[in-house]
Formats: structure tokens, sequence, C-alpha cells
């Protein structure tokens, strides 16, 4: 998978989970916001990546990220480890 | 005394129809909502029988939060409280400015709790089973659903009382009221009927096996019953104290005057006579009224052939000769178990309110306790004004609710 097909399959299961429009999801928009999580829903955003790229997320994975392109890089990484 | 507690709302789901509408016209029809679920021949079942239900879509009538924390049976209980509450007239204004509570009969949720296991066995991680399956797999589901969905602020529990579950939920929230800790409460009960439910009472081998012929399955107090047959949906009830109805001006469908229970005391599974004469009898007390103005009897009669043998005997001695009529609306719909105790409220409502007692399904022949009873074989059109409802369950929980219509002319004589 190539770092642009990863962040296309991204957008689409988000927007499909949280009920957005894909084109509400561009790099530097916040991930909480846009998407509206809350604790509970980061528990699914780690199902959602464990069922559609194989990676398991922990919470320290995720100190950093504020916007979907810091998401992106992140699983980019983790999909390379 | 107490405060006279009346139901200004009815909401329904179930296998013979998706609204009140739809299932009074079953009931006068005639219509059974018994067929087969294939999957449960694949999974090892005894018997595949099972009442057949649509689980409703709620995508654009619940947001993506509310929709994940609902188990199946929530969908239906969703769909019920709503029609309920918009009978009653009950909207989110009046949740927000009043302490309306709910009381909600459940025992099980268990395709949550068996889903969720075999992701936490196979993945070794627990956060893998997603943020909605706690919220699907307490016994409490429902109540915790439907209270955070309609925004309510009264009492909030769930009653779980084995297949009295909605009777007993009923029965407390006329309680709440008629002592005045509660002026409105949605009641009721739901059941499942995923494939990952019935199992382990599939084991048991209590349901019916005549799967050649669905429709006929379920046949209380016929003398061929062969057991009972596994359904669900989920029915509410509005209860309300008359002056709060008076207040808001809600029109009256019917007041609950009497609830009885007990516990038999013995075997888990089996029940006996004494434990649901005790029910029957302590209701008709508490209603105050001569056993014989009760003119039909909801009876809980399963299809099982000790438990509807031992109803039948407890009805006919706490009855003597006034011989009421006598049916089972479980030959419609299968045994909605936790349900059940709600849902022939609103079927037996509906009847009285339509002037009509639908007829025992599949009653083809008595045996020698059913004999005893007057249990029609064909509809009767008639009107009648009270009614008493019977639902027992394992552990011996019973539990007994008597309805009476409502007139007009009670309310000239109160305003006067």
């Amino acid at each position: 998978m190539t770092r642009e097909e990863l962040i296309e399959k991204t957008k689409v299961i988000l927007a499909e989970e949280f009920e957005i429009e894909e084109s509400d999801i561009v790099p530097d928009a916040s991930l909480k916001d846009t998407l509206g999580l809350d604790s509970l829903d980061l528990v699914d955003v780690v199902v959602l990546v464990e069922q559609n790229f194989g990676i398991t997320l922990k919470g320290p994975d995720f100190v950093g990220v504020a916007t979907f392109a810091d998401f992106y890089e992140m699983l980019w990484r983790k999909l390379n480890e | 005394m107490g405060n006279r507690v009346v139901i200004t709302g009815m909401g329904i789901y179930s296998c013979i129809g998706k609204n009140k509408d739809e299932v009074c016209k079953s009931l006068y029809e005639g219509r059974s909502g018994i067929g087969i679920d294939p999957q449960r021949k694949l999974m090892g079942y005894r018997s595949a029988l099972t009442g057949i239900l649509e689980k409703p879509d709620l995508k654009g009538k619940l947001d993506r939060r509310q929709r994940l924390c609902l188990p199946e049976h929530g969908h239906y209980a969703y769909v019920a409280t709503a029609e309920a509450l918009e009978q009653a007239g009950i909207d989110a204004g009046f949740l927000a400015a009043h302490e309306v509570g709910i009381l909600y009969g459940n025992d099980s949720s268990a395709e949550a709790v068996v889903t969720g296991a075999d992701i936490i066995r196979e993945k070794k991680n627990t956060v893998l089973v997603g943020s909605g399956n706690i919220f699907q797999s307490m016994n409490s589901t429902l109540t915790m659903n439907l209270s955070t969905i309609f925004n309510l602020r009264g009492i909030n529990f769930t009653v779980s009382g084995a297949c009295a579950s909605g009777a007993h939920a009923i029965g407390l929230g006329y309680m709440l009221i008629k002592q005045g800790l509660q002026e409105c409460v949605i009641c009721g009960g739901a059941e499942e009927v995923n494939k990952y439910s019935m199992g382990n009472f599939d084991a048991l081998s209590a349901f019916s096996t005549r799967e050649d012929e669905p429709a006929k399955a379920s046949r209380p107090f016929d003398k061929n019953r062969d057991g009972l047959v596994p359904s669900g949906g989920a029915a509410t009830i509005i209860l309300e104290s008359y002056e709060s109805a008076l207040k808001r001006g809600a029109a009256i469908l019917a007041e609950v005057i009497g609830y009885g229970f007990s516990s038999n005391g013995e075997h888990i599974s089996v029940p006996n006579v004494d434990g649901p004469k005790r029910s029957l009898l302590m209701a008709v007390r508490d209603a105050g009224v001569d056993i014989g103005d009760i003119s039909y009897v909801n009876a809980h009669a399963t299809s099982t052939p000790v438990g509807d043998k031992n109803e039948a005997r407890a009805i006919a001695e706490v009855f003597g000769k006034c011989r009421p009529l006598v049916t089972s609306t479980k030959s419609y719909t299968g045994h909605e178990m936790w349900m059940a105790g709600a849902s022939e409220i609103v079927y037996s409502t509906l009847m009285m309110l339509n002037d009509f007692i639908a007829p025992n399904l599949n009653f083809e022949e008595p045996d020698e306790a059913s004999a005893m009873l007057n249990i029609p074989r064909e509809r009767v059109d008639k009107a009648f004004d009270m009614y008493m409802s019977n639902s027992f369950g394992f552990g011996g929980t019973n539990a007994t609710l008597i309805i009476k219509k409502h007139k007009r002319e009670d309310d000239k004589r109160r305003i006067d």
C-alpha cells in the first residue's frame, strides 16, 4: 500500500463510520473536532484501524496527533514498522 | 388509596406487527408471526422455530453514538417507546420539564456478550470490542439507552424477573405513581431474537419442534402442545397519574387497578399452582373488584405441557364459577419472554378498546386442565371493561396485572 492509498482509504472509512462528508476531511483539520470524537470514539478509531490495516494502536500512539495529517503520518509509520 | 394510575400511550414492535395498527389487525384476523430461522439449525439448535422480526433501520432517527450503544432489542424498544410517547402527546419539552421515569423489563443481551467475548478470545485485545459493546451487553442496556436517548430525568432502572420482567416493570411503575413518588413512568419490556440469544434455552428441550407447521407450533392449552416458541420485540406503556393526564388533557386509554406478585419457592423451572394463585388473588385484592367483574384473562400460557396445565388450574380455582374468557396471545406471537408481560398489556388493551377478543389459535382439543376454562376458538366480538394479565418466569416469579377500560363518565364524575 502506498502512502496515498493509505490516506484515501483512511478518509473513506472515517467518513463512513463518523457519518461526515469526505470533503470535510482535509490534512490540516482537527481530527477530534472534525469527527466529533470523545473518549469513547477513540476506541472505535482503534477498531477501524485494526480491521482495515491490521495495525494495533495503543494510547501512546495518539500523543502528538492533532490533525488528519498527523494521523496519516502516525499510521504510515506504524504500517512500516 | 393513593393516586389512580392510567395508561396514556402504548407502543409495540413484535412479530405480528411493527405498530399498534398492524398488531391489532393481526389479532383481529388471527395471523401468526411465527416462522423458521435457518441459522439456528446451522448452530445445532433442536428447534429453529421463532417469532420473525425485521430489525428497524434507525439511521437518520438516532445518531451514530446512540445506535452504536443499542443492542438488537434496543432497536425494537426505541421504536415502541417513540410510538407510545407520541400517542401520549409527550414531547421533548415535557420530558425536559418533568421527572419522567423509566422501568423496563429485560433479562439478557446475549449477542453483545457472545460476540464481544469471541473478539477478546481471538484478538487478545479488549479494545477491539469497540466502544458500544459494554453498553449493549449489560442487563440494564434498555433503560440506560432509552433514558439517554429521550433525556429522562426520573426513576431509571431495569427490572429482571425472567419471563415476568415486563409485567413487574409495569407493576412497579404503577406502585411508584400510586404512592406519589412519580407522576409519569415509561414502562415496558423487550426481548432479543438473534441466533445467540436462545441456544441455552433450546438446550432444555422446552421449545416446540413442530417445524413443518410454524403457525401451528404455539398452541397454548391444546392437548397436543409440545413446547413454546421463542419470540421477541418490544412493548412500551406510558403510565401516568390520573391527575397528570387530566392536567395535560391527555386521552386516557385504560387504568391499571391491580398488581399482584408472588414467588413459588420451589423448582427453578417447573411452575406450580399455588404461586400463580397467590399472585392472581393479590391482584384482585389490590384492585378491590369482584372476581366476576373480570371478563377476560390473558394467560401466561406459553404452550409447555406443565406450565399451561398448572396455570389453567390456578385460573380455574381462583375464578370458580365465574369462567371469564381465557386466551394466550402467545398462540400468535410465541413466547416474548422479558417483553411478554408488557406486550400482552398492549395486545389485551387493544382488544379491549376495539371490542373483541382474539381466539386462542390452535386450541383444537382441551386437556383435563384446560377443559375447566372458557377458551374461545373463534374471535369473540364483544365489548369488555376489565381484564387480567398473567406473567410467570423461571425461579418461580409471578406477576399479575388488572386493567380497566377508562370511561369518559369517570372524568366527569371526578371534575364535578
